[in-house]
């Protein structure tokens, strides 16, 4: 009877599972397809063009030329590329540095925890700004300095996650009993605190690329990241601000906007990914 | 005040200053990894011998270890004396303490609006749970939190001084006009972009908060023991809302002045306001160690205040959290 009704459910098509699997899904392949488009593009695409400059948006340039005559359209996939690229990066290692402290801290407490306490009050301290251009100067500019600036500043709140996460487990009840069943602390770590860490670490590094990618353009905006010759969106808008007064709105307004969908995108798969992880919001 | 209470702040503030000095080694660390010679960027495009150059690098103390010269750095500090900022050939605490009175200026304006304008539209939004002003207020702030100061920034910018030529592309003052001369209008005239933009940016956080504080509250037992007594939503909302929303709100607002400080890097920089953001950017361009590393010594101090006071504040409104003050406070 039970699976009768299970199977009625599933054929009526959509349940609430399935409709948040697959804006995850739709999601991923956004922006998979974003970052593959901006990889794969021909540069003469958006290589300068003096017969086409200072063109206002058309169906043929959708989003207008720049003083070069430059598509702004295709530089800017091409820079949103550029950013998932580094975003990824940058948040993937970020989360590894979170995983790792986060779990010493929660595993050795004591002196330990309270070293990964400071590092994470002495990241919060400093704006991340300032130490991403002190970052920056440090490794010598370009994209080394983006990524190693944004990955060695984003770990702070994954960490705290993940830290709060161990603690929680290991003193749960069926962690002590199995360590009183005599179970290996390698069988407890595989078996019980991997399967239990892993769902909000990866959420967490989902949640991260958003800021990463922020961060990216922000520095790059201030003249600190990628080189002026690469389509990232960070220099877009900084050569945007020279043709504001004339008029030239669209070369700041569309890029802006892609950068904004694109990083709500990455929002929208964070979230929806908890609320299919965590079976109490899931619930409501 | 109570002995719990003054022992966590001797505590809070040893940790504080622990922090700080960690922070001048971690800048001091960075800038003397950087590849960049100071000597090239003191001398810029003057060429001069090799000895001559052998003579600035020994008068600097250059060719000391780095733990000495950092050494020196902090003595000279604590002394009051931060060396001399080589883009602006004048002493780095001069011209942080310029550039920091245009960046209070600006920050405090946009900390203050944001903090109103987040309240009431946190409080509007909470009044009107799941109705239409609250899914306008909730997507909008949801949507702004996530928004680039510097697009905002270039948006604003487009609107209001290029199409509508209401408010000065950018700058604190108007240009070519000596200091002394400057009007108070005509600061405000140039102050108000900015601050703007840099408000948006922050308000985002305390309306979600407000909103969800103030729906706690309407949804409470003694609220709706209020009500039956008969109070207007108006009485409701400034009796009971408001005095358990307020404190933890100004509380967030404190915690989230290094936010305000990166925003204002960027809100400088697209406004050309001349405060202590987008001094931080020339410095770094120009490569001036000593002006790099004092503005991150300030930047700390700033944000250090600001986590100070919310931990105060913290403290009075919850006891509980003074026993404790762990990592996830």
């Amino acid at each position: 009877m039970a699976n009768e009704k299970f199977l009625k459910v599933k054929s009526e098509g959509l349940n609430r599972r399935r409709k948040i699997l697959l804006i995850i899904f739709s999601g991923v392949i956004i922006l998979a397809g974003v970052c593959l488009w901006g990889i794969a593009l021909d540069p003469s695409r958006y290589a300068p063009n003096y017969e086409a400059r200072r063109l206002a948006p058309s169906l043929l340039h959708l989003f207008g030329t720049d003083n070069l005559g430059r598509d702004m359209f295709y530089r800017t996939v091409c820079g949103l590329s550029t950013s998932i690229q580094i975003g990824l990066l940058s948040a993937l290692i970020s989360s590894f540095i979170a995983l790792a402290l986060g779990s010493m801290s929660a595993v050795f407490g004591g002196k330990v925890d309270q070293m990964v306490s400071f590092m994470v009050d002495l990241c919060m301290g400093v704006p991340h700004l300032i130490l991403l251009i002190l970052i920056s100067i440090a490794v010598g500019g370009g994209a080394a300095g983006v990524i190693t600036g944004v990955a060695v500043t984003h770990w702070p709140n994954l960490t705290r996650v993940i830290r709060a996460e161990v603690m929680q487990v290991r003193s749960a009840q069926y962690v002590q009993i199995a360590r009183k069943l005599g179970k290996s602390n390698w069988h407890i770590a595989a078996k019980h605190i991997v399967p239990h860490v892993f769902p909000q670490y990866l959420v967490g590094l989902i949640l991260l690329f958003p800021h990463a990618i922020l961060h990216e353009a922000a520095i790059t905006f201030l003249g600190y990241g990628l080189p002026l010759d690469t389509p990232a969106v960070g220099v877009i808008l900084a050569e945007s601000m020279k043709h504001l007064a004339t008029g030239m709105w669209w070369l700041a307004f569309f890029p802006g906007i892609a950068l904004l969908l694109m990083t709500q995108l990455f929002d929208v798969v964070g979230d929806y990914l908890k609320i299919l992880i965590d079976p109490h919001s899931a619930r409501q | 005040m109570s002995k719990g209470l003054l022992q966590y702040l001797t505590a809070t503030v040893l940790r504080m200053m622990a922090l700080l000095i960690a922070v001048t080694m971690l800048s001091f660390f960075l800038v003397h990894n950087a590849p960049m010679d100071p000597v090239d960027a003191f001398l810029g495009e003057v060429t001069v011998s090799e000895e001559q150059r052998a003579q600035i690098a020994e008068h600097w103390g250059l060719n000391r270890s780095p733990v000495e010269q950092y050494l020196i750095w902090v003595n000279n500090t604590l002394h009051g004396d931060m060396g001399e900022s080589l883009t602006f050939h004048e002493p780095v605490t001069k011209v942080l303490g310029e550039r920091f009175r245009a960046s209070l200026l600006l920050m405090g304006t946009a900390w203050i609006l944001s903090g109103v304008l987040g309240m009431i539209l946190g409080i509007i939004a909470g009044v009107y749970k799941d109705r239409w002003p609250d899914r306008i207020i909730k997507t909008f702030s949801l949507l702004l939190a996530s928004t680039p100061v510097f697009w905002i920034g270039l948006l604003v910018l487009m609107v209001f001084a290029v199409e509508l030529q209401w408010f000065p592309l950018g700058l604190a003052v108007p240009i070519g006009k000596v200091e002394s001369d400057v009007t108070w209008l005509e600061r405000l005239h140039h102050l108000v972009l900015p601050a703007l933009t840099l408000s948006i940016t922050g308000i985002a956080n305390i309306v979600l908060h407000t909103r969800q504080k103030l729906i706690d509250v309407m949804e409470s037992e003694y609220v709706l023991f209020a009500r039956a007594r008969g109070e207007s939503l108006k009485e409701l909302v400034l009796r009971h809302g408001l005095r358990n929303i307020a404190l933890p709100a100004v509380t967030l607002q404190f915690a989230s002045i290094s936010e305000l400080f990166g925003g204002s890097v960027l809100a400088e920089r697209v406004f050309s306001y001349p405060g202590l953001g987008s001094t931080a950017v020339v410095a770094g361009m120009h490569a001036d160690a000593p002006l790099l590393i004092g503005i991150a010594l300030f930047s700390a101090l700033f944000v250090f205040a600001g986590n100070l006071t919310a931990n105060i504040l913290y403290g009075v409104i919850d006891p509980q959290i003074r026993e404790g003050g762990g990592i996830d406070g």
